[in-house]
């Protein structure tokens, strides 16, 4: 147990170094930074003390060496665009996107996870075969058409809802800012979170289906049965936990597609997040950005994976070391 | 050597006359006809491939050709007559006077276009690097996989941003619009040949196994010819549906992009584009400009979609 | 004469198809007395684990039953429906499966399905549930049933999961017991004992068995009656000791020369000419007949007749003969 943990460990460790160079090179290579940070007017002397002050001078290991450290300590530089200190722009930002989703992650998981129990449970019912056409097209919308359709039904003709920006936010502490408190925060936030949480419930429903009318096949269900347990445990105790294994892994991989496909739903809503951040930056190539956004969203991918596969050891008593055997 | 050459290669008219018979009497085409998804999602690809590549002959203007547009005919509603020149449109117009129908026409050339080729680069290098992979074993396996396995824990879309935002870093500014297309292309199929790469991987260890493959081996073929000869046409029905599936994912790829404005440029506008340039007139009631592309891109997602789907469960290839 | 615990009479399964209806089992008729084990044979395909699934009301749709009763200790089950039906499983009929290593649900502890199971049927509390899951262990003789209790299924070796299975299954002491090849999956070394450990617990707890197997050896070792089973028609049914060496259906006899038992110190084993028909191509007449050397034209035309003289379904049943 205690060596597969410090194996993925060092895999995902690995996975990030390699993510950092692939960001230090773009920071590096893409165009000269030196040109990007200061402009036509400048003088050699100013170039000269700027390559020092950068380390740009330095030979490419200690170079990498240094954007990682600086990285590890929160320091991606400086935005060409807006001159400000990379960090700070992050973590303005940042409150919006993880509660949008948050709330989108929630809602995913849950209603995908119910949908998916009952179309597994009634699989030759009505409503069941309504559900999975409907997710069929859900999975071939794209993202950003189910935005603007909800932003046409209900704020264009209903009025209900509004159709871009965080509402009214409220500060917590130094620098997280929440909508949960406000009316208009809370009504703001309807929207987004149901379009980018809509692609990841139908993915959550149909696998979750998938997996659990195989587990139902089962043999060990058919002696559950043959035991006369109650048709609730059989499909909820003894069904649901079996079906959760393989889904667990696919729900953790979501919940980074979730802050990746944030992207798009902030770009429609207009929503003040890290991911509107990052398409602008593309659009600008302001590559510190870039680089941090890079370099942010790995930390979390690779921090999920591993949480997924802790987790996954925890589900499934299988993959726990044998007490009786002789892994080492 | 010289046998199993003159065996396989028949001459061409027999060869495609008993590949079409064989075709009809299949059962694939049997299931095909029996099943009308597939017939009518079929039908609908084909009419908006067509549609899109005879463009300049199906549409009413060029839309690309600043003579033909007349500001005259901005915002006029689908099938009613301008106030001022009397012009009827069937989709309407946009803000500039374009007919939407034909700059409908003309963006699916574009995203066709960009999907495609997308397709076709991602599935080029992914047989390459599969076939690689699977053939030479050791460390180059290793190092491919790796990859493969870093790539895959990210979301396609995101890595073809990230190779958009790279791509364009490196683009000079002068010819940066010019090269969008380009760069679009690059950046779907480097996000999307894992897929391609680990069912070729996979079947080119079980073929390599096989005893056909040793004695190529062993009368001297070159590795190449047997990968591509005797393993590839082992994997080709899972290409085929891989390609299909990948084919709908590159359109919504290429038009998420486009719209996020990341993608097409504005002077070549593919469908993404077009919705792009639409949901600002969401608000001021001309709906036409976001509705008819909208309508389009789905029509065409949704088909191919269909289409994947339906020829994975006819192919039923062993998917991992 | 005393109720028998299980009363089959012209027991039918019926699934209809595109090519018509199947019967998988077709008028079948036996009884099981309490402690008695009855050993049900036949090649798969036969009926006979579709028999019992019948009688446990498990039977996968559109499989379902068409005619005849089914009688637990005097009662009708057969109309018996959902919840109702439930009831009966596992409290008044247990079931055992093939497979030890997929019979079990491999996330919970045994300890959890024992003491599920028991919760469910017997009006116990927790705390006497998992003293009783215990002893349940105890008795199917795992060792350290105490230390154990708290194991998932893959901490045990096939031989032991099929014994937690017995435990499970025996576990709210059901009057039947269903074994649907129970000693198929596991080594020839572990067979015997399980058949052992099976026919110890029945007989101590006078509870019946319907030992489903196609395997000779197994029913010659522990059943005292036998049915045999054709393509979903009983073949013979009687008592095992003269089943076995003085059968009279023309198939039994077949199984039996081709079945290696020590004591006949056979060289060479028959085999039977054919193989059993497909329940969408039955023959007419008998449905053995195009495999049976004694076949007469009556045997192609007439149906073979339903237990004839309490033993065999055949137009001419073999009477004991002095040389083969």
């Amino acid at each position: 147990m205690l060596a597969f943990v410090i194996r993925r460990v060092g895999q995902s460790i690995l996975v990030l170094l390699i993510v950092g160079l692939v960001a230090f090179s773009m920071f590096r290579f893409v165009g000269d930074p030196i040109d990007n940070m200061l402009g036509q007017e400048r003088t050699i002397e100013d170039v000269e003390r700027l390559r020092a002050q950068l380390g740009l001078d330095q030979p490419f290991p200690v170079q990498y060496f240094r954007f990682l450290e600086g990285a590890i300590q929160g320091n991606f530089g400086v935005s060409y665009r807006q001159g400000r200190e990379v960090s700070e722009i992050l973590l303005e930002r940042a409150p919006a996107t993880l509660e949008l989703a948050f709330v989108s992650g929630v809602l995913a998981i849950a209603i995908g996870i119910m949908l998916g129990v009952f179309t597994a449970i009634r699989r030759n019912g009505a409503t069941a075969h309504i559900i999975m056409a409907a997710s069929l097209i859900g999975v071939s919308l794209p993202t950003f058409l189910i935005g603007i359709l909800l932003i046409y039904l209900f704020s264009v003709e209903l009025g209900w809802l509004p159709s871009f920006g965080r509402g009214e936010t409220v500060s917590i502490g130094d620098w997280w800012t929440t909508g949960f408190l406000t009316e208009s925060g809370r009504k703001a936030l309807i929207l987004p979170a149901i379009t980018l949480g809509l692609y990841q419930m139908t993915l959550i429903m149909r696998l979750v289906r998938s997996e659990m009318l195989e587990v139902l096949r089962q043999d060990y269900i058919r002696f559950a049965r043959a035991r006369g347990l109650k048709e609730r445990a059989v499909n909820f105790h003894h069904a649901l936990k079996n079906t959760m294994v393989p889904v667990v892994t696919v729900i953790g991989l979501q919940l980074g597609a979730i802050i990746a496909f944030a992207i798009i739903t902030e770009t429609v809503f207009q929503w003040p997040g890290v991911g509107l951040l990052f398409i602008n930056a593309i659009q600008f190539v302001d590559i510190p950005v870039m680089a941090a956004y890079l370099m942010l969203i790995s930390v979390m991918f690779v921090g999920i994976n591993l949480l997924v596969d802790i987790l996954y050891v925890f589900i499934d008593p299988r993959l726990r070391v044998d007490r009786t055997g002789g892994h080492s | 050597m010289t046998d199993t050459q003159t065996n396989q290669a028949a001459p061409p008219e027999a060869v495609d006359k008993s590949l079409w018979q064989d075709f009809r009497e299949s059962d694939f085409f049997y299931a095909f006809k029996r099943s009308p998804v597939a017939l009518v999602s079929f039908a609908v690809v084909c009419i908006l491939v067509l549609s899109a590549v005879f463009a300049p002959l199906i549409a009413p203007t060029n839309p690309f050709d600043p003579a033909s547009l007349n500001l005259m005919n901005g915002f006029t509603p689908p099938l009613e007559p301008n106030a001022f020149t009397g012009d009827a449109f069937l989709m309407g117009t946009d803000d500039q006077g374009r007919d939407v129908f034909s700059t409908i026409l003309y963006g699916m050339r574009i995203s066709l276009f960009v999907g495609a080729s997308a397709v076709l680069f991602a599935m080029v290098l992914g047989i390459t690097l599969g076939l690689v992979s699977g053939y030479f074993g050791g460390w180059t396996e290793t190092i491919i996989m790796r990859v493969a396995d870093v790539q895959l824990t990210f979301p396609s879309i995101l890595v073809a941003m990230l190779i958009f935002g790279i791509a364009k870093g490196f683009t000079p500014v002068e010819y940066r619009d010019q090269m969008a297309i380009w760069v679009l292309i690059l950046a779907i199929g480097l996000s999307d040949w894992v897929q391609f790469a680990r069912v070729v991987r996979g079947a080119t260890l079980v073929e390599k196994s096989k005893d056909y493959v040793a004695a190529a081996r062993l009368i001297g073929r070159s590795p190449w010819a047997i990968m591509l000869k005797h393993i590839l046409p082992n994997a080709l029905s899972p290409v085929l549906v891989i390609a299909t599936i990948s084919l709908a994912l590159a359109i919504i790829a290429e038009a998420t992009l486009s719209f996020l404005g990341v993608g097409a440029p504005p002077t070549q506008p593919s469908l993404g584009t077009l919705i792009r340039i639409g949901q600002g007139f969401l608000f001021s009631g001309e709906w036409w400009i976001l509705f008819f592309p909208a309508c389009t891109l789905l029509a065409l997602a949704l088909s191919v979609n269909l289409l994947g789907d339906w020829l994975r469960d006819a192919l039923n290839p062993r998917l991992r | 004469m005393t109720t028998p615990v299980l009363s089959i009479r012209n027991l039918s399964v019926e699934i209809p198809t595109r090519q018509g209806i199947l019967k998988p089992v077709d008028r079948v008729s036996y009884d099981i007395a309490a402690g008695e084990i009855l050993g049900v044979v036949g090649e798969s395909g036969a009926g006979k684990s579709m028999a019992g699934n019948a009688v446990i009301g498990l039977l996968n749709r559109p499989a379902h039953i068409a005619g005849g009763e089914i009688r637990l200790n005097g009662a009708r089950i057969d109309p018996l429906e959902g919840e109702e039906m439930r009831r009966m499983r596992g409290k008044e009929i247990g079931m055992i499966f093939q497979d030890p290593l997929t019979s079990l649900n491999p996330l919970l502890t045994i300890g959890d399905q024992l003491t599920e199971t028991m919760l469910t049927h017997l009006p116990i509390g927790r705390k006497e549930a998992e003293k009783r899951a215990v002893a349940a262990l105890d008795e199917v003789g795992i060792p350290g049933a105490k230390e154990r209790i708290d194991s998932y299924p893959h901490e045990f070796s096939g031989g032991m999961r099929q014994r937690v299975v017995i435990a499970l299954a025996l576990c709210a002491e059901p009057s039947l017991v269903i074994a649907d090849e129970p000693t198929t999956a596991l080594d020839v070394s572990v067979q015997a004992q399980i058949i052992a450990l099976l026919k110890r617990l029945c007989r101590e707890r006078g509870t019946a068995v319907m030992l489903i197997t196609h395997d000779m050896g197994v029913i010659a070792e522990a059943a005292d009656r036998v049915a045999v089973m054709y393509a979903g028609r009983l073949a013979e049914l009687g008592p095992v000791r003269e089943v076995l060496t003085e059968p009279r259906h023309p198939y039994t006899h077949g199984l039996m020369a081709s079945t290696p038992l020590a004591s006949q110190g056979q060289t060479r084993l028959h085999q039977i000419p054919g193989s059993m028909p497909k329940l969408n191509y039955m023959p007419d007449g008998c449905a053995f007949h195009p495999r049976c050397p004694r076949a007469a034209d009556k045997c192609r035309t007439a149906p073979a007749p339903t237990l004839t003289d309490g033993r065999a379904a055949c137009w001419f049943p073999m009477v004991t003969e002095a040389a083969e």
